[in-house]
């Protein structure tokens, strides 16, 4: 076994700020990566969209440099984006060693002065390029539709993840200027907030140019944790139609929070169920008795609650009655009998490599910077990634067949047809039609 | 001590950076083999780039290069597909393919300390795969299904039928996955055809990098690569690149009929330049500033002022023969006619009537040089830019002359460029979208339409 680690030192700031810095001198260039821990998870039903919606806001400028957030940052030679799902925020730039002054002024202006650049005319612009990006990955899209039908199902209407992160529509539509500046007020400032540097920049110099862009910045309120639970007590199924040409059937289950025990568990299980030509799933639906095109398996983990996720996809003229059925008879056998040692020591040797291919970029989603702050976010301690490689490590047999015993319940679950419009019959029998726009 | 927000903080000289050295051996058997040492994190890609992408099928095989390069995967010697996925598993490798208009690649990246065996794996499937009649039906008909299930998916079809309308009958004409017609005809034997013309060591390169130094590299792909036979009888393929695409003679509309669909998808362009031309620095500016990056005319104009779109974007699509040039967006329905000509005056205006600014010029040009070094932090990515080199024949020199040559690129260049290489008369537009809704407003525009099945 390699040793695999990510050094780093950690310090707050006065004001609650996590600023976490790791030192890696290859190519002269620096992440600046900062995570908001506030994502639609926040949101309430009617404001759905927001957390994302804002997420574009913070591209369009800040008080002391309102043209824009892009330029002055291209023009240094940045990448830089940002992403929002349930549970984050998160916001990067990559830029050559030369620019780290102007990367941290830039993310400490939005942080602490952002509200005077958000003019109605782009808060409004904005709100219709969200419209459009909704379209564009979920209206637009074949099976676009069929994980918010999914989620609208597993928890209740109350509870946040009910929702994805893009939001309803007619939420994004009914969303005011006002809501901007609570919602600003409400999470973002350095007592929700993680910054991490990595790259080419000296650690003590990295502290100093912390403390000398966000130090000024007024803490804020810490969030109170969110909390929420559901669970399903019977199978429910759904059928949905689609503009697609082959039938495919999902179906969920809630499964071990992030971090939880029998999260890494699952994880490894989505693998041998359907990751490659050797997974079990694969091998017999596409492979063996091809009534499959594809298969797919998915340990989808949140700060909340998970849910573990199986698609399969018709082959031309097969029932997903049939799919169905062969999926239950896979999952019945690992839940009898757990995963073989060979499939264990296929998976040991995956782990290895997939942590250490983690640790070749320094920026960017999920560069080492971005882990960083993941780990400190959500465990509160950036060294967690050595524990996070220990849990798959430690992940016997034993444990990975007395989860998938414990999750993949057939009588609480999901299950989801998606059927070409106008070929109901398709569905799995006894499932109830459904819209979602 | 107080932050100075007058004004963002000036950015210092651009730090030194020693871009990789390339070091090349050429095997007995004519095999052109370069690597890298890359120590960062004790990792290693191996990739194979073999001549003959998706421009090599030939006429009515169309998806042959791709298939071939798929059936790689599926059994080599006494391991079938089954097995060879347990064995890249087992290494914890990543293993891709990729078919080009030109070459097909595979690479293989694995932890530095499985690299003989990960190398000995990859050559065992590129040198000498099984390609057995009962793999073939089975990969052949999920190829087949994924074509169906691709006249779903918008920007899929748009690619499809934009390139038959750019390059016709061209062996760029077509995607890599083929045309439904030619899967059916496709044997195994036309496969095995293909692999024993194509795949050979001297028309083929072989890219290290990784954890490991130049000998230990060079002496692993000697005893590894050494053995690849080279066919005693050449056989002359002709390239794709050496044919020249009929010219299309005007500017044109094309539809692709998507009932109800909530966005439009576009594609609006022409076949403009060879990747080898001494302007590729001017036009990579010129891109830059139009639709190659968020801060551009396109972008600037489509999503940050109109709000019609996620993004819209501009780039070449480059190959060895004649590219293609194109702006691409996905724009809601309402907005499709205003969209297209929105992005017809911006890349009619760069050529005289809103020349490039000083403003754009410094931006485009530090966007593309500023940040250069970021793509050699993984070994992966130093391979891929090697294997770049090889294709378009671009000397080992070709990382260091980079910055400056983009930044020798004048505000006069980008101008002579766009006037040269761009030209509105012969633009191609095309709509993959709600035909009702959009039909009215873009006749008015651009006259009939030509209307074409998402199946091509």
């Amino acid at each position: 076994m390699t040793s695999i680690g990510l050094p780093f030192t950690k310090h707050t700031l006065a004001n609650g700020l996590d600023v976490i810095v790791h030192e890696s001198r290859q190519v002269p260039i620096v992440a600046v990566n900062i995570w908001y821990h506030v994502g639609s998870k926040n949101e309430r039903p009617g404001r759905t969209g927001f957390a994302h919606l804002f997420e574009h806001l913070m591209f369009e400028g800040s008080a002391h440099h309102p043209a824009g957030y892009f330029p002055p940052l291209q023009q240094a030679g940045a990448l830089l984006n940002g992403s929002t799902n349930t549970d984050r925020t998160n916001y990067w730039e990559v830029v050559p060693t030369s620019a780290i002054d102007l990367a941290l002024w830039m993310e400490s202006d939005r942080m602490g002065y952002l509200l005077p650049a958000v003019t109605p005319e782009r808060f409004e612009t904005q709100r219709d390029v969200v419209l459009n990006e909704r379209r564009q990955n979920y209206e637009n899209r074949p099976y676009g539709m069929a994980l918010m039908a999914i989620t609208a199902a597993l928890y209740p209407p109350e509870h946040p993840y009910h929702w994805m992160t893009i939001g309803a529509a007619e939420d994004l539509r009914a969303m005011r200027l006002d809501d901007v500046h609570a919602f600003f007020r409400a999470y973002y400032h350095p007592a929700n907030a993680s910054l991490a540097l990595a790259g080419d920049i000296e650690t003590a110099r990295a502290f100093d140019l912390a403390e000398r862009y966000f130090g000024e910045l007024a803490a804020g309120p810490k969030p109170e944790p969110v909390t929420a639970s559901g669970t399903l007590t019977r199978e429910h199924r759904l059928l949905l139609e689609d503009r697609i040409e082959l039938p495919r059937v999902y179906m969920a289950w809630h499964s071990p929070a992030m971090f939880a025990d029998g999260d890494a568990e699952m994880d490894l299980l989505a693998d041998l169920l359907a990751n490659g030509k050797t997974s079990r799933l694969y091998r017999t639906l596409v492979y063996e008795r091809r009534i499959a095109v594809d298969v797919s398996a998915y340990q989808g983990s949140r700060e909340l609650a998970s849910y573990f996720l199986v698609a399969a996809t018709a082959a031309p003229g097969q029932s997903l009655t049939d799919i169905a059925s062969a999926i239950d008879a896979e999952l019945q056998i690992v839940i009898d009998k757990g995963p073989s040692p060979a499939e264990m020591q296929r998976a040991a040797a995956q782990i290895e490599a997939h942590f250490l291919y983690r640790l070749q970029t320094v920026g960017g989603f999920g560069g080492k910077s971005d882990q960083l702050n993941a780990y400190n976010t959500y465990c509160g301690d950036p060294a967690y990634f050595s524990r996070d490689i220990a849990r798959y490590r430690q992940a016997t047999e034993e444990r990975v067949q007395a989860a998938a015993a414990r999750v993949l319940r057939f009588d609480a679950r999901v299950v989801l047809s998606v059927v070409p419009h106008g070929r109901d019959a398709l569905g799995l029998a006894g499932s109830e039609r459904i819209a979602v726009s | 001590m107080g932050v100075d927000r007058s004004r963002p903080p000036e950015v210092g000289a651009d730090p030194a950076f020693r871009f990789p050295d390339i070091v090349r051996h050429t095997l007995s058997n004519g095999l052109d083999l370069r690597t890298v040492e890359h120590r960062a994190v004790p990792v290693v890609t191996i990739v194979v780039q073999v001549e003959g992408g998706s421009g090599a099928d030939p006429a009515r095989q169309e998806g042959l290069a791709a298939i071939a390069a798929d059936m790689v995967d599926e059994g080599t010697g006494s391991l079938s597909a089954i097995d060879v996925s347990d064995a890249i598993a087992r290494l914890g490798a990543e293993y891709d393919v990729d078919v080009g208009p030109d070459v097909t690649t595979f690479s293989l990246t694995t932890l530095a300390r499985f690299a003989e065996r990960g190398m000995s794996l990859l050559a065992d499937l590129v040198i000498r795969p099984s390609l057995r009649d009962g793999d073939f039906q089975r990969v052949r008909q999920l190829r087949l299904d994924r074509l169906r299930q691709l006249k779903d998916v918008a920007p899929a079809v748009a690619e499809r039928a934009f390139l038959r309308l750019l390059y016709g009958e061209h062996p760029y004409g077509h995607l890599a996955i083929g045309t439904d017609a030619a899967l059916r005809e496709l044997g195994v034997d036309d496969v095995a055809g293909f692999h024993r013309g194509r795949f050979v060591p001297a028309q083929s390169t072989l890219i290290v990098a990784g954890d490991m130094t130049h000998e230990e590299m060079r002496a692993l792909a000697e005893r590894v690569f050494g053995g690849w036979e080279d066919h005693a009888v050449p056989v002359a393929w002709g390239r794709a690149s050496e044919i020249e695409p009929a010219p299309n003679a005007g500017a044109r509309l094309a539809i692709v009929p998507r009932e109800g669909a909530a966005q439009s998808e576009l594609r609006i362009g022409h076949l403009s330049s060879r990747r080898n031309t001494p302007d590729y620095p001017a036009l990579l500016v010129m891109n830059s500033v139009l639709g190659g990056q968020f801060v551009s005319r396109v972008n600037l104009k489509l999503r940050e002022e109109k709000g019609f779109t996620y993004g819209a974007r501009t780039g070449f699509d480059w190959r060895r023969g004649l590219a293609p040039f194109s702006l691409s967006a996905s724009v809601h329905t309402a907005a499709t006619a205003e969209a297209v000509q929105d992005a017809h005056a911006e890349l009619e205006g760069l050529r005289g009537s809103r020349p490039v600014i000083s403003t754009e010029l410094v931006l485009a040009k530090a966007s593309l040089t500023r940040g250069y070094p970021r793509n050699f932090e993984t070994a992966g990515q130093v391979a891929r830019g090697v294997a770049q080199l090889a294709l378009y024949g671009l000397p080992d020199t070709y990382f260091q002359e980079f910055v400056p040559k983009v930044n020798a690129v004048a505000g006069d260049d980008v101008t002579r460029v766009a006037a040269a290489y761009l030209d509105p008369s012969r633009l191609t537009t095309l709509v993959v979208g709600d035909h009702p809704a959009v039909i009215d407003s873009l006749r008015r525009l651009f006259g009939d339409p030509v209307l074409m099945s998402p199946e091509v």
